[in-house]
């Protein structure tokens, strides 16, 4: 039989406001443990949160960049649970009046264009973090509760995303437009992005839904589409062997491959939510959406067809290139200095891309700016220094932090195209080769590119590349 | 409107309490008298009031997004049941 997988994604993004949600402790990543902390967010009798008006700005925004209806009155809720990461035993969240509902978003696949749905956009505290340690009567835990009450959004997706691979581009795609809005520094490894995956399988056709398995603990995007191929396999092979799928929350194993069953599901609702008496509700009007609509960047897939309609860019280009706004904005400027786009497209997806990976940084920290990459391309369209050099050239740039024309003289690159000059070494390169010569001339064309080869070593790859193929003929 | 000792058994586990079966038999009793009592409010008629969320007359009301500092370590963990390595040292529970 053949088998359809129905996938939800449940994602929380941590806002980069500088304080947390409800009190003034500083949000900042890494301090020591328990130095971020205050009676509010430790949950200490007497305290009185206040909630942080950036925290709704940036819902706000979220919510019109997904396209999401945002609400004219919302609240929060306290989430009951026991579990030491939460002080409180609470975590304030939005229950039933989320901040925005009913969006999507769209995304590329082999191909084809998919809108995804977004049920809801919610406001919510982080929780603390817990180290577990082994021992005698079951180990201990450590909490740090500097996590704690850092402002999250909570974006669930409706399950209309049907492959891993359709997951990842979703979670690529929120990621981009999440770093576009500059809400937050998105780094899956610092836990600043995370995401839980609902998945159940089905034979394909059929309209009722299987039993679903919530998966955590995936921390990065090859690791959330390698969880759901296993866990979408781990599926149709029970139900193929007439077993039933057991509803659990289960976590992905990075390094053994597999997911393991953290808690079988029991009984639901126990999260006993009703409305936070402590925290005061919150009225969106009109002219406060319409405002911040009006602040919104340019977003990625709007971006996306400007670099087509305007530049000509092919559409693979323009997704390489809008799917990260550091590189789409490092576009735009070297463009406006270089208007060869497709040539500034060819440069920044290669050589600039991998030296920024070999040098493990973000196109805004790039140490070459907009206008010394356009020189770069300038010197090499005005014939100064060839394709070749020009990468090196680059590379120097990348290594030093100096610009094109400064590497280009000190190191003496400059294009050899003076006929007279090159055809001299030309002649010695032929001198030296007489077997080769021979070939050539017995029919073997290939042997040309051997001799070509030759001049450039000698000249240092600084050869017109145009010019040594005339002359290596004219010679032959 | 009454509940069961079922409903009782239920609430206590999720508050994480442990009952006697003759605990449970009294607080079912307890319960279901604070549950009559509060039931008087349904003779009021209120099919005119607005349901609300809130009973204040408030909206909107918002910090800045400052940092102030909080607690010192030592009195942010002076109210814990055991202390390690600057965190709190809990019973492990997974």
């Amino acid at each position: 039989m053949e088998y359809e997988a129905i996938i939800g994604l449940e994602v929380h993004v941590e806002l980069k406001t500088k304080s947390k949600i409800f009190c003034s402790c500083s949000t900042s990543f890494g301090a020591e443990p328990n130095t971020q902390v205050c009676p509010i967010c430790l949950g200490l009798p007497g305290t009185l949160p206040v909630t942080n008006r950036q925290v709704v700005e940036f819902g706000i925004k979220t919510a019109l960049a997904l396209n999401c209806q945002v609400a004219s009155y919302c609240k929060f809720d306290p989430k009951h649970y026991y579990y030491p990461d939460v002080p409180k035993n609470f975590q304030w969240s939005q229950f039933d009046m989320p901040i925005g509902s009913n969006g999507h978003l769209k995304i590329n696949v082999d191909g084809e264009e998919l809108v995804i749905g977004i049920a809801r956009v919610h406001m919510e505290e982080d929780a603390g973090k817990l180290i577990h340690i082994d021992g005698p009567d079951g180990g201990y835990s450590l909490v740090d509760y500097n996590r704690t009450g850092v402002p999250l959004l909570e974006i669930v997706s409706e399950p209309d995303l049907r492959s891993p691979a359709q997951a990842r581009a979703y979670m690529e795609k929120l990621r981009t437009i999440l770093h576009y809005l500059d809400v937050s520094d998105c780094k899956m490894e610092e836990g600043s992005l995370r995401c839980d995956a609902n998945v159940s399988v089905r034979p394909r056709g059929s309209s009722t839904y299987g039993t679903k398995i919530e998966v955590k603990n995936m921390n990065s995007f090859r690791s959330l589409q390698r969880a759901l191929e296993y866990e979408i396999e781990r599926q149709v092979n029970l139900l193929e062997n007439g077993e039933q799928v057991q509803p659990a929350t289960v976590a992905w194993d990075e390094s053994r491959g597999v997911t393991t069953v953290m808690r079988v599901k029991g009984e639901s609702s126990g999260y006993r939510c009703f409305p936070e008496p402590n925290l005061v509700p919150i009225e969106i009007d009109s002219a406060w959406i319409e405002r911040v609509r009006q602040e919104l960047p340019e977003l990625p897939d709007a971006r996306r067809q400007r670099l087509i309609d305007d530049y000509g860019l092919p559409l693979y280009d323009a997704e390489v290139i809008t799917s990260s706004k550091e590189l789409a904005d490092y576009f735009d400027r070297t463009v406006a200095l270089y208007p060869d786009a497709k040539t500034v497209s060819n440069w920044l997806m290669g050589d600039f891309s991998r030296l920024l990976n070999a040098h493990n940084l973000e196109p805004g920290q790039a140490p070459v700016p907009p206008q010394e990459l356009a020189a770069l391309l300038q010197l090499q369209q005005e014939g100064t220094i060839s394709g070749k050099i020009a990468k090196q050239v680059l590379e120097e740039m990348f290594a030093s932090g100096k610009g094109a024309r400064q590497v280009v003289e000190e190191q003496g690159l400059i294009q050899i195209s003076d006929a007279a000059a090159l055809g001299q070494i030309v002649a010695e390169v032929l001198a030296a080769n007489p077997k080769v010569v021979e070939d050539y001339r017995n029919g073997k064309t290939k042997a040309l590119g051997f001799l070509v080869g030759q001049v450039m070593k000698a000249t240092k790859g600084k050869a017109n590349p145009g010019l040594v193929n005339k002359l290596l003929k004219e010679q032959l | 409107m009454t509940i069961t000792a079922a409903e009782v058994e239920r609430i206590a586990l999720l508050a994480r309490l442990k009952l006697t079966p003759e605990e449970q038999a009294a607080y079912t009793e307890q319960l279901n008298a604070i549950l009559e009592y509060v039931d008087k409010l349904n003779d009021l008629d209120t099919s005119a009031v607005e349901p609300t969320a809130y009973i204040l007359p408030l909206r909107n009301v918002f910090r800045d997004d400052l940092v102030r500092p909080g607690l010192p370590r030592d009195k942010a963990l002076a109210g814990a049941p055991e202390v390690s390595e600057g965190q709190f040292k809990v019973p492990r529970v997974v």
